[in-house]
């Protein structure tokens, strides 16, 4: 369950930063991203996949924890 | 000598492994790597930010280092307790030559050594109360202090003080921050960790501090330097540029710092990043929390400074961009010169680096606008994060070394051959005995400042006059060179 410091970049795309790991890498897509709900599982762009409970959608930069689905490895 | 390729640096490597017994054959070899810069990330190629093995011979420092000597030392209004045996802070008193303004002694203190000199009594029965008699004394010694922090050595957290508890009572009495700092030297596989605890102490005890409180005008173009640690007036040199393009620096964090533009920080605008390995965690909390937008730059050598200059004032608004243009304008014919002056003297030379923080990537723009290459570079303590920025700078097939052994280093300088290496101290006198020059580019060998326009003419005739020194050719005894063993040949 690590915690994740999420933020959008310059072109709008979500940035995953792990802290403890110093893993830094742009969100391929995210299950949920509408006004209402956001969250889901997150595909990042070098195939690991992490999920986060459904949540209204947050204020950018924040830290959330998460689950890890697949190291992608 | 040419260029390596691929296939030739891999083999090195493996040779330089070659004399390892097995395990730790298998662990350097994580840490060894060639340089591909088709690869995005570098846990791909190469390990970092694991303890070293025992029995090598490595150059990191400790948690203590990284908070003290590095984050919180440079701030000069405060006095910073080396709260543990006298040694850890004398042995690294003024080392790193942090330069300040101000009256040592009477309103700053970065070159003195304070400390709580635990004696036997005090490891048994906790020194606690010393602390507090201690923080009382400064009180009344240096009365201009603006803030006490608690640098932890390794006893502090062996025997278990309530050194925040302490903190807490003197804070009460003597209404100035006091910071207490879990930065034990035994915390973490190098200084890495003391710049995050470090970071933490500051987001915890100082950040907020005046939230809420609007009593300071701000204005669009306020921004925070962040990472600059003011070694020979970096800062200085850094901060020129960006006042001259318009923007107003509230804060420099730490060189040449005070606790109140700290205090302030969280008003500003954009923090502007050099040093990430030793602060971006503390500006990753303030985009979190504050909203302040972030950026890393690199100031050294033009072409470097030019693209930062550009990427910084495209957070702004035109009069910023019309800025820095005139900025890059106005230091043309000066930086042009320095390079026609020096770069025919130190074309086509090469550099290995050994070097911690931002600099094993940052300088590399440096050398190559003086017509240098960078064959090989390596963190002390960086992590992946930093070999990810690091691989695109880095020509292909060039080598990566972490936490590279003294053993490594030398074996590397010996089949490589640069003609200059840079790094620390302890290995500056090895290389030079070796008849290779070299440059201490951790406090840019008591020289400096490096950053901005004026620091790259200093660079460059620093770099100058190491290459091109006579000394190098002196260095061989006489009658070890091949002429004359020749001319012994023809006298026999």
């Amino acid at each position: 369950m690590p915690s994740v410091m999420l933020k959008k970049n310059s072109e709008g795309k979500l940035i995953f930063y792990i802290p403890k790991k110093d893993l830094e890498e742009v969100a391929e897509s995210v299950q949920f991203d509408t006004t209402e709900k956001w969250g889901g599982e997150v595909v990042l762009a070098d195939g690991s996949r992490y999920y986060f409970d459904p949540i209204t959608p947050p204020d950018f930069p924040i830290t959330l924890r998460a689950k890890r689905v697949d190291s992608g490895e | 000598m040419a260029a390596l390729t691929r296939e030739e640096t891999e083999a090195l490597i493996q040779e330089v492994l070659e004399i390892y017994p097995e395990q730790a054959k298998k662990d350097r070899a994580k840490h060894l790597a060639v340089n591909d810069q088709s690869l995005e990330k570098s846990n791909k190629c190469i390990t970092s930010n694991r303890k070293s093995l025992p029995g090598v011979m490595t150059i990191r420092g400790c948690a203590y280092a990284g908070s003290k000597g590095v984050v919180w030392g440079p701030i000069k209004d405060m006095i910073h307790i080396s709260h543990g045996p006298v040694g850890c802070g004398q042995y690294s008193r003024a080392g790193r030559r942090n330069y300040y303004v101000g009256t040592t002694g009477v309103n700053t203190f970065g070159t003195m050594n304070f400390t709580s000199d635990f004696q036997e009594k005090d490891i048994v029965f906790g020194g606690d109360k010393k602390l507090a008699k201690i923080m009382n004394e400064i009180e009344g010694l240096f009365p201009l202090h603006k803030g006490i922090s608690i640098q932890s050595e390794c006893p502090i957290g062996l025997i278990g003080d309530d050194i925040e508890a302490v903190a807490k009572k003197a804070n009460k009495e003597l209404g100035k921050p006091i910071v207490p700092v879990r930065c034990e030297g035994f915390r973490g596989v190098s200084q890495s960790l003391g710049h995050h605890i470090a970071n933490d102490a500051i987001r915890d005890w100082v950040l907020e501090n005046r939230d809420g409180d609007d009593s300071f005008p701000t204005t669009p173009y306020d921004v925070a330097v962040i990472g600059d640690y003011n070694i020979g007036g970096d800062a200085w040199a850094s901060r020129t540029l960006l006042e001259e393009m318009g923007l107003r620096v509230v804060a420099q964090w730490s060189g040449d710092g005070t606790i109140a533009e700290i205090e302030k920080t969280p008003k500003v605008k954009l923090n502007l990043i050099h040093c990430y390995r030793s602060m971006n965690y503390i500006a990753r909390h303030m985009e979190e929390k504050y909203k302040i937008p972030w950026l890393e730059y690199n100031f050294f050598g033009p072409t470097k400074i030019a693209e930062s200059l550009r990427r910084i004032a495209a957070q702004f608004d035109d009069t910023i961009k019309a800025g820095a243009e005139r900025v890059i304008a106005r230091y043309e014919a000066e930086y042009q010169a320095v390079i026609d002056k020096y770069k025919p003297r130190l074309q086509g030379k090469r550099v290995m680096l050994y070097i911690g923080g931002l600099r094993p990537r940052h300088v590399i723009g440096a050398y190559e606008d003086l017509g240098m290459e960078v064959v090989g570079t390596g963190y002390e303590f960086g992590h992946n994060d930093d070999y990810d920025r690091t691989i695109k700078e880095m020509g292909n097939a060039t080598l990566l070394y972490d936490d590279v052994t003294g053993y490594e280093f030398e074996e590397f300088v010996k089949k490589v051959q640069p003609d200059l290496i840079g790094s620390g101290i302890k290995e500056k006198y090895i290389f030079q005995k070796m008849g290779v020059p070299f440059r201490q580019m951790h406090s840019w060998d008591y020289s400096g400042p490096y950053h901005g326009y004026d620091g790259f003419a200093i660079f460059a005739r620093d770099m100058d006059m190491t290459i091109n020194n006579p000394c190098w050719k002196q260095v061989k005894a006489p009658w070890k060179t091949e002429a004359s063993s020749d001319a012994v040949k023809v006298a026999a």
